[in-house]
């Protein structure tokens, strides 16, 4: 394995397709933002909607009759549906907000498996300038509470199964939630009290309607993200965001029209919509949505069945794959798959030579965030591979490598190789505009001209970067970001539970996983059976996605002199490191 | 090993993973994952819970056959030395 070079040059095989971006520097020297918005579609006096960008704009064009999603139910069902219908369906939800006296910037929630609705739902509500929020399905009640009140949703989407699990119980406690929109997944009407029916809304209105002329700087979309203290971050991305999920659809994603195109990432993650919804279909692909959860044969049978051409998926399933071993690979052929992207965290070097050996292709890593809203650094058709790392920054992407100086002063790091925090130039389209209700936490991102990414990277001499860690406690658990504090604060629900520190565990499989570490109260007693109700009582309020997938019980936490629980020794003394500098603690430990 | 044994097993091994649920009050005919909450890597170490408990090879490419608690159960009594 050590045997591979260190750079994996492109053969003719990956570039079949004339890719978007073949010169990185004369493109990347070329590239303007200016030129890029006059190629969106856009509206009468410089009004951007993404839903008009993604759908609307196709029925003047011959994409018009391209299927833009197709949708593989559980159970093998399927659903084409065409950019022309795409269109009446998302008028048809925009009509039944409007029916429902939602206004412009009222914030909608979406809470739902990777059905139909979800994205009838998203785009529908863009058409008509609400806000969209999506949720992770695997989220528990406790980090849906949360969200939904500091998003003060006006309206969820769900299902009648989501909804009686993980909602009914918080209903309560959400007084700005007025209207729960319901999909019955057999297609039954739903009558579940203080909900109404989706189907039965959609049935009643025209499948007309006139898209909102919404302003480039007016908000479009809320991602919630974790930080390492206090409740999750609610990051807001305004419509004019579309043009950098049209450049780099173009640029990262080499999306043609005619490519069959399949993002594995959950729509209830950025990923999963800027590039799950809004990037390919502004570029009128197919796009394939599969509801199942993964599994290895699945997923090579879908490849293959649907001739997907782009691939967009993330470390953790491409582990899983490497996992099931090649001859899982071999009974399967992908002659129409060209590119192959991935990202959610860093890509192992094996794992991009595992593309090219075993799918024949190399896997294009890249990175970005929440808050970037796009791709911003990646592996472009455009330049070799080094494996394992995140490439290089995309036309329109200025980034740089920084170090907060004693004064105070954020200064850049021109020197290759040396370790300091990713920043960006601020000015991109898609940069989030700001943490809901949240100000001083937003401007905190920012210094010197500089947008503080918050990961460790270096940069080498050939400009590509490498990442190298979190600068703070946030923990990357196949490829989504888990605050710490939430789930500790829910341990700390426990009567028995005193205190509790959570950290990312290194894992093999899906980069960190959740571990908690616990001190109990006088009267209790560590044991087998507390550990599992524990285990159980986090699951319960949090969801599999979040909860600590180990618990370990300490008879107390480090904690620094201003008493706050000390992570990194917590990490320090799992992964058996030096634990560094200890005169902050507490007694000097 | 009996049938009714096997199933209280498979229960443990579920539960040993997600403490929270009551397998017993589940429907074992239905599709697992759509029950309960179950994310990759639960379902993996459920998996793994069983190969290492019961001593039984699961090859990967069967993972698609194992859905519903009742699939699991007669795919392990196969499996298993009548």
């Amino acid at each position: 394995m050590n045997s591979r070079p260190e750079i994996l040059l492109k053969t003719e095989n990956d570039l079949r397709v004339m890719p978007h971006l073949h010169h990185y520097d004369i493109q990347r020297a070329r590239f303007s933002w200016d030129e890029a918005r006059g190629e969106l579609a856009g509206l009468p006096g410089g009004a951007i909607n993404i839903a008009h960008e993604a759908v609307d704009k196709h029925l003047a064009q011959h994409t018009r009759e391209h299927v833009a999603l197709r949708w593989i139910g559980k159970r093998g069902e399927k659903r084409d549906i065409r950019y022309n219908e795409l269109a009446q369906l998302t008028n048809r939800f925009a009509n039944v907000l409007r029916e429902l006296g939602v206004a412009k910037g009222d914030r909608l929630f979406i809470l739902c498996g990777r059905i139909p609705e979800l994205y009838i739902a998203a785009l529908g509500a863009l058409k008509s300038g609400t806000v969209v929020s999506p949720l992770f399905s695997a989220f528990g009640p406790e980090p849906l509470k949360t969200r939904l009140a500091i998003g003060e949703g006006k309206v969820l989407v769900t299902t009648e199964t989501l909804y009686k699990r993980k909602v009914a119980s918080i209903r309560d406690q959400l007084p700005a939630l007025q209207y729960v929109l319901l999909v019955n997944e057999n297609g039954n009407p739903t009558a579940v009290p203080g909900t109404l029916d989706l189907a039965q809304l959609m049935a009643d209105v025209p499948d007309t309607f006139t898209v909102e002329a919404t302003r480039p700087e007016d908000p479009a979309l809320l991602h919630f993200t974790s930080g390492t203290t206090g409740t999750p971050k609610g990051a807001l991305h305004v419509h004019g965001a579309a043009v950098t999920h049209w450049a780099t659809g173009r640029y990262a994603l080499d999306l043609h029209a005619d490519d069959i195109y399949w993002c594995t990432a959950d729509p209830g993650w950025v990923t999963g919509t800027s590039y799950g919804i809004v990037a390919p279909l502004m570029h009128g692909v197919t796009c394939i949505i599969d509801e199942a959860e993964f599994d290895a044969e699945h997923w090579y049978q879908l490849l293959q069945e649907q001739q997907v051409s782009v691939w967009y998926t993330a470390p953790t399933a491409i582990r899983m794959l490497m996992k099931a071993g090649p001859e899982a690979a071999r009974r399967y052929r992908f002659p129409k798959l060209r590119f192959i992207a991935s990202v959610g965290e860093p890509l192992n070097p094996e794992a991009v030579w595992w593309g090219k050996e075993v799918l024949g292709l190399p896997i294009h890593d890249n990175w970005w965030q929440t808050e970037t809203g796009g791709i911003v650094i990646a592996n472009t058709p455009a330049f070799p591979i080094k494996p394992g790392s995140m490439g290089r920054p995309l036309p329109g992407m200025d980034a740089g490598i920084v170090r907060k100086r004693d004064d105070g002063v954020i200064e850049e790091i021109t020197t290759p190789d040396v370790e300091g925090e990713l920043a960006l130039k601020p000015g991109w389209p898609s940069m989030f505009r700001g943490y809901l209700n949240q100000e001083e936490r937003y401007r905190k991102c920012f210094a010197s001209g500089w947008y503080l990414t918050g990961d460790l990277a270096k940069r080498d001499a050939d400009g590509y970067y490498w990442f190298v860690g979190r600068a703070d406690d946030v923990i990357k658990s196949a490829g989504h970001l888990i605050g710490p504090f939430e789930v500790e604060s829910a341990l700390m629900e426990h009567p028995a539970v005193a205190e509790a520190g959570v950290i990312g565990k290194p894992d093999a499989m899906v980069g960190e996983v959740v571990k908690a570490f616990v001190s109990l109260k006088t009267g209790h007693s560590a044991s087998e059976a507390l550990r599992m109700e524990l285990l159980g009582h986090a699951r319960k309020r949090l969801g599999a996605a979040v909860a600590p997938k180990e618990i370990a019980f300490l008879p107390s936490l480090p904690r620094t002199r201003s008493g706050k629980i000390m992570r990194r020794l917590l990490k320090a003394r799992e992964l058996g490191l030096p634990e560094g500098d200890t005169s902050m603690l507490e007694g000097g430990a | 090993m009996q049938t009714a044994e096997l199933r209280n097993t498979v229960h443990a091994i579920l539960q040993s993973i997600a403490p929270e649920i009551d397998p017993t009050a589940l429907d074992a005919a239905a599709p697992l994952r759509e029950q309960i909450d179950l994310d990759s890597m639960d379902y993996l170490n459920f998996i793994i819970g069983m190969h290492e408990r019961l001593n039984v090879d699961i090859p990967e490419s069967d993972y698609q056959k194992l859905v519903s608690l009742d699939d699991i159960v007669n795919y392990l009594r196969g499996k298993l030395p009548a």
